[in-house]
């Protein structure tokens, strides 16, 4: 049975027509026109995502989930989704990404501010047509009452939780593909099963939204609830996977300069110990090595982490502040290897 | 007319759409202007970038085939990046058959204009410089296709690169041509890449002139098939800015051509004056490493005949002193440290000197060489591969 309006006629069909009216789960009002068709829709509200889409309400087929380490983006509050059409479904790969039907959609909305103060800024849509993914950036007005395609990007001053006024950027469309891209093909990257919570591709399996719960050999640490005793390497190895492996890792955007920084790579020169720049210009600072065991403050990785200066910062896109959490946890891990 | 209407009328013949020109003038949201046209350009068209400065807060990027990018000329058509505030380089390429051409890239934060996995690109008649002069906070490359089969880098000046000018990483089929690069760590840098020609340039006032690399670790490795052929390199006396760390932060000032651990090099015909370290220099990889793949040795280099002007006079190494006195107040033309794989090495042309720190294997200490001239039998001829990037490239400029 089919989550949806499939749930919709189980419950017909065991309560009777008296619960006929129930509009609990009522039919999708998702456009599915705008996700599959050639064209980049003006506004975020073409798609139809979200109900109440200033309260970032979403449609009955949009579901909303989180990351157990999430990419961090100038600290701001990140509200994702996904929307799996009626009658289709994703699938699970192993612990790796999810694999999402053609119609399907990815919708991510940055947000600073708390409660009543919070701001929408721009709402991100990854697209899966028929001939592969597309990314495209909205920009939420200032009445908060739409966001409108943001094709080139663009800037805005705003003050991080952190208390840093910063300017902002709001990628451009290539530019998410920068991130986005494995072998120059847009592909999603957060939505791996390995960072997702059991609980969630339970719930998601149960509503028949994901064909089965795929075992998972470790998932990666839940960053918001980690404890200052937690052990430095799982949270630093997740924290580099989920904001520098969609480009450092082969067949990603900086393929070229050979590190790899994905969660699974166990080779310790692969992922930075000992290794040494090949294009990183001044970004190598003044030292020789990615990682230099022991010896955080001689590690280009730390040096460039803790930049937020262009042509050293990384990661490159999506950061104008230091992640001073992220560098502190990459720092304890650094200092506690083994020379 | 638009591309509508073009397709209404073509669509009885079903001939593909034809190009179109789309024009973009500077002022005021230039950069915005420009970002959104090369996102919304098709597979043939041309972006007309006008006269004048644009300038931008953030890098650009071209993601579509075949498009061509063409200014109104290296100093009338500027592309400002002194405020970026974000991206690792001014410009990124990422799509294949592009024509870059008749535009200048300014002081970008990071790197010039890169192109990634960017295959059959043409760079022509391009100006990258950072306008403050030679310094270690400038970004670390002026052009940089790396990861791309078929290159051409033809016609365009770049000055004050903090790593390389023109730098060619883990590629393929490239042409290097007439090109004028100052005031760089390294002029141009051949890196991990095979059948290079690089010729007719000029390399000048920059720390080393002509680098040809292989380096362990990188995904791609084997350098090798390098042909440096009539170029002028002189005065490359510049002290090296490099930020320390980065592997042309070890380039002696006053290097002329510097081949570090590749296979099959040949220089010939090039005008060497005033490199005051060595015209040429022909070493092994001197680090350790411990990639199975890699290959430290420079193998097959052959030096042939170049006209060798004045030169290490003035060498930025230990020792100087007594080596100028043995050697009568100037080292030859080609320096090399000694370290061969099976005797294949070294090969030079009849009159061409040099001398050698005759050291054994790659890593060992500088402190244990012993220098003495070079004693090698020269080659009467050779055989060497035809090298650099295919016609079509060239015949695109025409």
């Amino acid at each position: 049975m089919r989550h949806g309006l499939g749930l919709l006629a189980l419950a017909c069909a065991t309560l009777g027509a008296a619960l006929a009216h129930a509009t609990v789960i009522g039919p999708s009002m998702v456009e599915d026109a705008a996700v599959l068709g050639e064209g980049f829709p003006a506004k975020l509200s073409d798609f139809g995502f979200f109900r109440d889409a200033a309260r970032q309400k979403p449609d009955e087929f949009v579901f909303p989930y989180a990351l157990n380490t999430p990419l961090w983006s100038d600290g701001a509050d990140k509200l994702r989704f996904v929307y799996v059409p009626e009658g289709t479904q994703l699938e699970a790969d192993g612990e790796g990404l999810l694999r999402f039907p053609v119609g399907s959609a990815i919708i991510k909305t940055f947000a600073f501010g708390e409660g009543a103060d919070r701001r929408l800024i721009e709402t991100r849509v990854l697209l899966h047509r028929a001939n592969g993914w597309v990314a495209l950036p909205y920009r939420w007005n200032a009445e908060q009452t739409e966001a409108t395609l943001a094709l080139a990007g663009g800037r805005i001053d705003l003050t991080t939780p952190a208390g840093e006024a910063i300017s902002y950027a709001i990628p451009n469309k290539n530019q998410c593909k920068t991130c986005h891209s494995i072998d120059n093909k847009v592909v999603p990257i957060g939505p791996k099963a390995r960072n997702l919570s059991p609980a969630w591709l339970g719930q998601m399996a149960k509503q028949g939204v994901l064909d089965t719960v795929p075992a998972v050999t470790q998932h990666l640490p839940v960053w918001a609830a980690r404890k200052a005793r937690d052990p430095a390497e799982p949270l630093a190895r997740a924290y580099l996977d989920v904001n520098c492996a969609h480009c450092h890792q082969p067949g990603g955007g900086a393929s070229n300069s050979g590190l790899d920084l994905r969660w699974e790579q166990r080779d310790t020169h692969a992922f930075g110990i000992g290794k040494r720049p090949v294009a990183a210009g001044r970004g190598a600072g003044e030292y020789d090595f990615a990682i230099v065991a022991g010896h955080p403050d001689e590690s280009i990785l730390l040096y460039r982490m803790a930049s937020s200066e262009p042509g050293i910062a990384m990661p490159e896109l999506g950061k104008a502040s230091v992640d001073r959490e992220g560098v502190a946890m990459v720092r304890r891990w650094i200092s506690e290897m083994r020379r | 007319m638009n591309r509508l209407a073009l397709a209404a009328l073509l669509l009885a013949s079903a001939a593909p759409l034809a190009a179109e020109t789309h024009r973009v003038e500077a002022g005021e949201g230039g950069g915005t202007r420009l970002q959104e046209t090369l996102i919304l350009a098709a597979p043939g068209d041309v972006i007309e970038l006008a006269e004048g400065r644009f300038a931008l807060t953030d890098g650009l990027s071209l993601d579509v085939d075949g498009v061509t990018v063409r200014g109104a000329g290296m100093d009338k058509t500027v592309l400002d990046f002194t405020g970026q505030q974000g991206a690792g380089e001014g410009l990124l390429v990422t799509s294949d058959n592009v024509t870059l051409r008749d535009f200048a890239v300014e002081n970008p934060k990071g790197d010039g204009i890169k192109s990634k996995g960017a295959d059959m690109i043409v760079y022509s008649g391009i100006r990258v410089e950072w306008t403050g002069g030679p310094k270690a906070t400038n970004g670390a490359y002026g052009i940089y296709p790396v990861e791309s089969t078929g290159v051409l880098v033809t016609n365009s000046k770049v000055s004050g690169a903090s790593d390389a000018g023109i730098y060619v990483g883990q590629s393929r089929d490239i042409t290097v041509s007439e090109n004028i690069v100052t005031y760089n760590v390294a002029g141009i840098e051949i890196e991990n890449s095979r059948n290079a020609l690089v010729t007719n340039n000029i390399a000048s006032k920059n720390t080393g002139g002509l680098l040809v690399f292989d380096l362990p670790g990188l995904p791609v490795m084997g350098g090798g098939n390098v042909i440096l052929r009539e170029n002028i390199v002189s005065d490359n006396d510049t002290p090296n800015f490099a930020p320390p760390g980065n592997i042309v932060a070890s380039v002696r000032r006053g290097t002329g051509v510097l081949v570090m651990a590749n296979d099959g090099v040949l220089i010939e015909g090039n005008a060497f004056e005033n490199n005051p370290t060595a015209h040429v220099m022909v070493i092994a990889y001197t680090q350790p490493f411990e990639d199975a793949r890699y290959n430290p040795y420079a193998r097959n280099v052959i030096v042939g005949p170049n006209a060798f002007g004045r030169g290490g006079d003035d060498p930025q190494l230990d020792g100087k002193e007594q080596l100028l006195e043995a050697f009568g107040g100037a080292l030859p033309p080609v320096l090399w440290d000694g370290i061969e794989e099976d005797g294949n090495g070294l090969k030079i042309a009849p009159g061409v000197t040099g001398w050698t720190l005759n050291l054994t294997k790659s890593g060992q200490s500088l402190a244990e060489a012993q220098p003495g001239p070079l004693m090698l039998t020269p080659l009467e001829k050779w055989e060497f591969p035809e090298v650099g990037a295919p016609a079509a490239l060239e015949a695109r400029l025409k």
